[in-house]
Order: C-alpha cells, then sequence, then structure tokens
C-alpha cells in the first residue's frame, strides 16, 4: 500500500510543473496586461506606464519572468494581486470555503440522488422508469449551466417566490464570517432566522451545480450494477434464496460502487468548472467568482496562484480516490 | 469565537428590538470595489462603494455637474486664478472602529494628508496599497499644484501653475476624497497603514460596518454625519455581476434599487407595476473621428459630405436600441453649457455626393474605418457601427475597408495617427466642458503620439477653449463653450454618433433617488415606503 502510495505522489510533481507552465503560457497568451486593461480612453504617459511595468516585472522577458515566479513559489509566496494589493494566499483562503460548501453540497446532492437513481433503473432495466431516467439524465449532463441556473431563479425565485434568487444568507443577517463555512458560522450566530436562511440559499446553486455530476454518477452507477447483475455470483446468491434487497445493495452495490467511485472523484474538477459558472450566477463569493473577475482584469497572480491551488486540490482529491479505489479493490493495491 | 458571533448576534437582536421602524435599502451592485480607497482606484464600482463613507472639499450637487460646498463650505479664488482658499466646515467629525477612536474632528490636517499622500514620494502613506494614484495623475494635478498650505485649522490654500477653472470640479472628484491624518498615524504606529484602505474611516453619511468579498457590502447611518440625517438605517450593497439575476432580485424585493439592466429586459421593467425605471443620458459621447492631419480629411467639406452620408437613426436603432441618445455636439445635454441651439446634420446622400464633387472627389475615394474591439459605455458595437457607416459610405462612392486591432494597440495607433478615421469616445470625469473639449479637440493633443483622435486643431475654437478655462466665471465660461460647439458643428472634425443612455430599475417603492450625471450611484437622500 505504502508503494502504491509513493508512486502515485511522486506523479503529482510533473503534474504540478505542467500545470504551472501551462497556465503561465495560456494566461500570457491573452491580448492585453493588467496595465493596459486598467488604462481607459485617457491613455497613459509612456513613463508612467513603464514604471508600472516595472514595479509588476512585466518589462522582464516572459521566460524570465516565468523563472521568478517559480522561485517565489519554492519559497511559498504566490504573490499579490494586481488589483486589490492583498496576498493571493489569503484571499484565496478567504474565498475558498464558500466553494468547497457548495461543491460539496452539489456532490453530496447528486450521490444522493444519483446512486439509488441508478440502482432503481438498472433493476428496472427496460421499463418506463429506467428510459424515462436515463432520457432525463442525458438532458441533465448537457445542460449548459448558465441557461439552467437562469430557468431555475425564474421559476422558483421569481415566478414562485419558494427560494431566494441569490447570495449566500438574506442580506438582513449580519454574520462575523469565523470559518468561513456558513452553515457552521449561522449555525453558532444563535440566530436560527440566519441558519434557515443560509440552507435555502443554499438549494437552487446545489441543486444547479448537483445536476451534471447526478446525470453522470445516475448513468454510471446503472452501467455499472447492469454489468455486475449479469455475474455469476449475484445468480448464486439469489439461488442461494438471499432477499432481493439484500442481493441489490450487499453484493450488487458495493461491487458495482468501483467504477462509481472513480467517476465521482473526477467530478471533482468538473465540480471546479462548474462552480465558477454556477457562482458568477447566484453572486456566490467563492473561488469561481474571484477566477472570472481575475481573467477580466488580467490579474496575473490571482490567476496563476488560484488555476495552482484548484490544481492542487484537484490532484488531492484523485489521489484520494486511488487510494479509496485501492482500498475498495485489494487486486490493484500490487 | 463563539463568544464574538454570540456578540454580533445580540447587537443584533438589540438592533432589532430599538429600532422597529429602523429601515434597511439594498442596492444590487455590479462589481465587488478593489478596496476602500478611491484615490488608487478608477472604476465606478470602486467609487459607488466608498460615496456613501467619505466627503471631498467641494462636491457634485445630486443630480447635477454643479459644484457645491462639500467639507469646505466655501472658497475664494484670486483674480489671477492662481490661487483656491477652502473655508473649512467646523462640524465635520470622523467615524470610528474597533482599531480607531477619533480624539478630534475634521480639519486642515486631514486635507494636507489626503494630498500630500497622492503628490509626495515623502508621504509615509504614498506608497500603501500598491500606491497609483491613476486619476491624480490623468487630473495632471502633479503639473497643476504649486503648493497646499495649511493657513490655519479650519483654512486650506491651493496654490497652482496656472489658471485652471475646471480645477475646483476636479475637487468634486472621487479622487479628491479626504481621509482621517489621525487615524493615519493610529495605524501606522500599529504597523498596519493598508488598513486604512480596507477599514475606512470617513466624514460622511454612513459606517463602514462589513465587506464579505464578491458577495455583500454593509454600511450603517452615522450618527456625527454633518449634513441631514439619512433616512435609511442600514444601507446594504448585494454584489451581483449578472443583469439578469440583479432584475431578478429586484422583482423579487431582495433589494430596491439596481444597477443597469439588459437593453432587452426594459420593455418587460416598463411594463411592471412594482417597479419604476429612470433614465438619462450618460456623461459620455461615442463619435467617428477623422484624421485632421491626413488626406482627404484636412477637407471641411468632405467632413461635412460624410456627416449627411451616414444614417444616424439607423446607427441608434439597430445597435442601441433605445439606449442611446443621437449626439449633435461633443458634450451630452446633461452637462452644462451645451448647445441645445446647434441643429444636427441631416441625413441627406445627394447633399453628400455632391459636397465630395465640390472638394474634387465626384467619384468618392477610398480610406480605412477603424472600429475598436470592445465594448465601451458608449459604443456597445463598434464593428456593427463600422459595418453600417461602411455601406451608407459606398453610398456616395467612399470605399471603406474596416481595421481592427486589440484594443491596447488599438489606442497606441490611433495615437499615432496611423488612421483614415476610427470609431472611438470619451467618458467624462469632472463634469466640466473643458474635460471633454481639451482632450479630445484641444491642439496640444492633435500632435502625432497625442490623445486626440480628430488630430483636429483649430486656432479658433483653441483660442475659445483656453480662455473658458482661466475665467472662473460660470456664466461668462458657459457663454464661451457655448461659442466653441458652433464651431466644432460648422467644422465638422467628428461624425458625433451618440451618448448612451443609463437606466436605473428601482422598486416603486424607493423615494429621492437622484440620478447623477456623472453615474455615480447616492443613496443618502433616498427613503422607502
Amino acid at each position: 500500500m505504502l508503494r502504491f502510495l509513493l508512486s502515485r505522489v511522486t506523479l503529482i510533481v510533473p503534474t504540478f510543473m505542467a500545470v504551472t507552465l501551462a497556465s503561465f503560457l495560456l494566461i500570457h497568451a491573452v491580448p492585453g496586461d493588467p496595465i493596459e486593461v486598467r488604462v481607459g480612453e485617457h491613455g497613459i504617459a509612456p513613463e508612467r506606464l513603464a514604471m508600472l511595468r516595472h514595479q509588476f516585472g512585466l518589462d522582464q522577458p516572459l521566460w524570465k519572468q516565468f523563472l521568478d515566479y517559480e522561485a517565489q513559489l519554492a519559497h511559498g509566496d504566490l504573490g499579490l494581486s494586481v488589483v486589490t494589493h492583498a496576498s493571493v494566499w489569503d484571499e484565496f483562503l478567504t474565498l475558498f470555503p464558500a466553494t468547497i460548501e457548495l461543491a460539496a453540497c452539489a456532490l453530496i446532492f447528486a450521490i444522493l440522488v444519483g446512486l439509488p437513481l441508478g440502482v432503481i433503473a438498472a433493476v428496472r432495466r427496460g421499463t418506463a422508469f429506467d428510459y424515462g431516467l436515463m432520457g432525463v439524465s442525458v438532458t441533465g449532463a448537457s445542460m449548459p449551466i448558465f441557461w439552467w441556473g437562469l430557468m431555475v431563479i425564474l421559476v422558483f425565485s421569481v415566478a414562485l417566490g419558494w427560494t431566494p434568487v441569490s447570495g449566500r444568507i438574506g442580506d438582513m443577517f449580519y454574520i462575523e464570517p469565523w470559518s468561513g463555512f456558513m452553515l457552521i458560522d449561522s449555525w453558532y450566530s444563535d440566530d436560527k432566522g440566519a441558519f434557515k436562511s443560509v440552507v435555502q440559499h443554499l438549494i437552487l446553486p446545489t441543486i444547479v451545480l448537483g445536476t451534471v455530476p447526478l446525470a453522470t454518477i445516475a448513468r454510471m452507477t446503472r452501467s455499472s450494477m447492469l454489468e455486475v447483475l449479469g455475474e455469476d455470483f449475484i445468480r448464486t446468491a439469489r439461488a442461494k434464496g438471499l432477499s432481493p434487497g439484500r442481493v441489490v445493495v450487499v453484493h450488487a452495490l458495493r461491487n458495482a460502487l468501483i467504477p462509481v467511485v472513480t467517476v465521482i472523484g473526477l467530478q471533482m474538477g468538473g465540480l471546479m468548472g462548474g462552480a465558477i459558472l454556477t457562482e458568477t450566477i447566484f453572486a456566490w463569493p467563492g473561488i469561481g467568482h474571484w477566477l472570472v473577475e481575475a481573467i477580466q482584469r488580467r490579474d496575473y497572480p490571482v490567476l496563476q496562484g488560484g488555476t495552482l491551488l484548484i490544481a492542487v486540490l484537484v490532484m488531492a482529491v484523485n489521489l484520494g480516490v486511488d487510494v479509496t479505489y485501492g482500498f475498495l479493490n485489494p487486486r490493484i493495491r500490487r | 469565537m463563539f463568544k464574538k458571533s454570540l456578540a454580533g448576534a445580540l447587537a443584533l437582536a438589540g438592533l432589532l428590538a430599538t429600532g422597529a421602524t429602523a429601515k434597511t435599502l439594498v442596492y444590487c451592485a455590479e462589481g465587488s470595489p478593489e478596496n476602500f480607497n478611491p484615490m488608487i482606484n478608477t472604476t465606478g464600482t470602486t467609487f459607488n462603494a466608498n460615496r456613501p463613507i467619505y466627503n471631498r472639499l467641494v462636491e457634485f450637487k445630486p443630480g447635477t455637474t454643479e459644484v457645491g460646498p462639500g467639507l469646505a463650505e466655501s472658497w475664494d479664488v484670486s483674480a489671477d486664478g492662481l490661487t483656491f482658499t477652502f473655508h473649512l466646515r467646523h462640524n465635520g467629525k470622523w467615524q470610528s472602529n474597533k482599531n480607531f477612536k477619533p480624539t478630534r474632528g475634521f480639519t486642515a490636517n486631514d486635507v494636507i494628508f489626503s494630498f500630500e499622500r497622492q503628490w509626495k514620494d515623502s508621504n509615509p502613506y504614498h506608497k500603501v496599497s500598491g500606491g497609483g494614484y491613476d486619476y491624480f495623475a490623468d487630473m495632471s494635478m502633479p503639473e497643476l499644484l504649486s503648493s497646499i498650505d495649511k493657513v490655519d485649522d479650519y483654512t486650506v490654500r491651493f496654490v497652482l501653475k496656472k489658471p485652471q477653472a475646471p480645477f475646483l470640479a476636479n475637487l468634486a472628484m472621487d479622487f479628491a476624497t479626504i481621509q482621517s491624518a489621525e487615524y493615519a498615524d493610529v495605524l501606522m504606529k500599529m504597523g498596519k497603514p493598508e488598513l486604512i484602505d480596507q477599514e475606512p474611516i470617513g466624514t460622511g453619511p454612513y459606517e463602514f460596518v462589513q465587506y464579505v468579498r464578491d458577495a455583500t457590502i454593509r454600511f450603517k447611518a452615522f450618527a456625527g454625519y454633518w449634513g441631514n440625517a439619512p433616512k435609511v438605517d442600514t444601507l446594504v450593497y448585494s454584489i451581483n455581476k449578472d443583469p439578469a439575476v440583479r432584475l431578478a432580485k429586484l422583482r423579487a424585493n431582495e433589494c430596491q434599487i439596481s444597477f443597469g439592466p439588459l437593453p432587452a429586459d426594459l420593455p418587460s421593467i416598463k411594463a411592471d407595476k412594482n417597479l419604476a425605471l429612470i433614465s438619462q443620458s450618460g456623461l459620455n459621447i461615442g463619435y467617428l473621428a477623422f484624421n485632421n492631419l491626413k488626406e482627404p480629411f484636412t477637407n471641411q467639406k468632405v467632413r461635412l459630405a460624410i456627416n449627411m452620408a451616414i444614417d444616424k437613426k439607423a446607427i441608434l436603432d439597430a445597435v442601441y436600441q433605445g439606449a442611446g441618445q443621437p449626439a449633435k455636439n461633443l458634450i451630452p445635454p446633461t452637462l452644462w453649457s451645451y448647445n441645445n441651439a446647434v441643429e444636427d446634420f441631416k441625413y441627406d446622400p445627394e447633399a453628400a455626393k455632391k459636397l465630395l464633387a465640390e472638394a474634387g472627389f465626384p467619384n468618392g475615394f477610398e480610406t480605412d474605418l477603424w472600429a475598436m474591439p470592445v465594448q465601451r459605455p458608449y459604443n456597445p458595437d463598434a464593428r456593427r457601427i463600422g459595418e453600417l457607416m461602411q455601406a451608407d459610405l459606398a453610398k456616395v462612392g467612399i470605399k471603406t475597408k474596416i481595421v481592427s486591432y486589440e484594443w491596447g494597440e488599438y489606442r497606441k495607433r490611433v495615437q499615432n495617427s496611423e488612421h483614415g478615421m476610427a470609431l472611438l469616445g470619451w467618458t467624462g470625469d469632472n463634469g466640466d466642458p473643458d474635460n471633454f473639449f481639451v482632450p479630445l479637440a484641444g491642439c496640444a493633443s492633435a500632435r502625432v503620439g497625442g490623445g486626440s483622435a480628430s488630430k483636429w486643431c483649430n486656432k479658433e475654437f483653441e483660442a475659445i477653449v483656453q480662455k473658458a478655462a482661466e475665467v472662473t466665471d460660470p456664466a461668462e465660461r458657459t457663454k464661451l463653450y457655448e461659442q466653441a460647439q458652433v464651431i466644432m458643428h460648422r467644422e465638422a472634425p467628428f461624425y458625433l454618433i451618440a451618448h448612451s443612455v443609463v437606466f436605473v430599475p428601482m422598486r416603486a417603492t424607493v423615494k429621492n433617488f437622484k440620478l447623477s450625471p456623472l453615474g455615480s450611484f447616492e443613496f443618502m437622500n433616498v427613503d422607502i415606503d
């Protein structure tokens, strides 16, 4: 198990390097730099432009800027935002809990709903439920998040008035952030109205962000279950007279879960991408929102640092998945 | 930590218990402020977020571009126009927070600190928060200022190097915000000078309470405010980038006033009985500039011909879709000295052809038409406008090639006079006509490498505009600028397209919200039923 872990961890270093280089090159391929983007119709005096460029190190050749950045990273320093002059790491830490909270809720929602639906569809293969569910899940997986988000807002918030339109908590609540997780902070605020408001605000973004993983998980569970349900040992279990529920849940599901866990882990990358759009629609103050703004302002340190931290996170989750996978399936540990 | 949140909850409960009639106003803002200091930022979003907190020496009267008293109750200008003496109010008070309890009110020291921070390298705060004072530089303050002196605690004297009437309007701009010198000292001693721009202390109607990045900014009415107490006790900016979502929030009454809606949503807003919509032309101008340094645009008849050959109404209908007002002067109608007597050119291709023939181009000519690659407040789609113009000009025999570059490159090349005709525009800064006429049509910026896209330098026009910058009497200045507009119309150095129209939707229960011609949002006088 240790060797397995080590081999996985050594892979992380080159991946990390590749991500830094790729994000650096992509960002610099976009025309305009942070100074030029800031200049409006006024134009800027050449001396002033040169001074500001120099201040941010933008007057250096690209390879030098990259090496300087790597050196800075090696010291654990992600730099300062060009726009707010705050440390990228601090900004990330302030905003990250919001993203995690949303992504975790979306993932839990996707698993809690997707898994049972997939199992039922597999057990009732060929029925109207199965066809209906698979049809809906294709739609769900291919729906643009932007459109879907606006639709649920228009229906549930504007037309029906059941849920708030956007934000993390009602504007009347004044919560001092402590953990950064609104569910926790509002629970301890002793104002149960605040907690309720947080939950209400979570509903729509959770559904919107959770839709794609839900559809994927449901489909994966179904096909994996179908495969397992056709195996000899299931027939044996049935022949032994085990109850159908026990056969499905204990014998089939546990084995069918292996590819599903992988898929769930892989959703993490997708969730981060989806979070960027979902956060923009629901004015959710997380890192997605932060990065979109940074692109528009060509805030290089934020973009590079943010991309890196997300990459690290996705790598960590993938590692976790690999480990879980090994745990679920002892054969691949060797 | 738990104790802290408990205290917060208790404070909130207390607030709710005592303030049964406490009013809250939520404004759906379009973005997050870069921080809480308008000196170092240039975006309207940041200015709007700071306006409840701070004051300036002089301020724009609500809903106008006229300059009135702020922290200065009155001022005198010397006969030579070089010395401005400001008499400060005695009742200005500073707000407080967990790090700062003021021991004194607002004085001349605060004025000196706030300007020296931006002006002088030697000021300990000059480099704090990045230290880029873009607007201070853009408004040529370093070149203009000779000295700023404290005469006594409540009198400050600004001496200029040359007479400059618009200087007063500059001081009403957001960058000229007054910060507390005492707060600066306290933070410097704590070793946390950067907090001055993150946990702001001002003299304005609202105190800063909390900022949750990309989510909300909270303010509460400041009891020590020197002016009339604000009508609303709690002011919240709820930040949302998406205009469709902002509108949804407004419809759900989650906010009561919202930043600009999508043009496509305007009819449904107007039809909604619960909502009100106000509009005003923005302080901007979108135009097609002729390069007056190049043939054939040196010929006045050619410029006039093009002015008659392009169908303005078609452009407004197709591209601005109701969010634009046709322009006949370089300055918008909301700006003082706007000359309404000027009559716009009629769309008349036949007359245009005749003029071209008289100018020596009976079969037209070939030239390039530059269209910028980005959307700007004054021009929602330059490419599309360029195509419409191209079609109209072809009808009178002028063949054009549409040219575009990346935005930074585009501006640089236009400055360097590489274009024949170029689409561009301007957004006003200080509500002074000088701020339009001089940078866009003044002789100083008409050289190759200068800021003007028209490269137009007309002696008669220049003399009038220069004089208007030096006299301080508003009535006289108005007359001069009106005259300047007549000359500009006669000479036609631009094809003027439109001033964009700013729309602000709000709940019907909102009272006294005044749209500023400068595009700023102010809630000081706003009330809600």
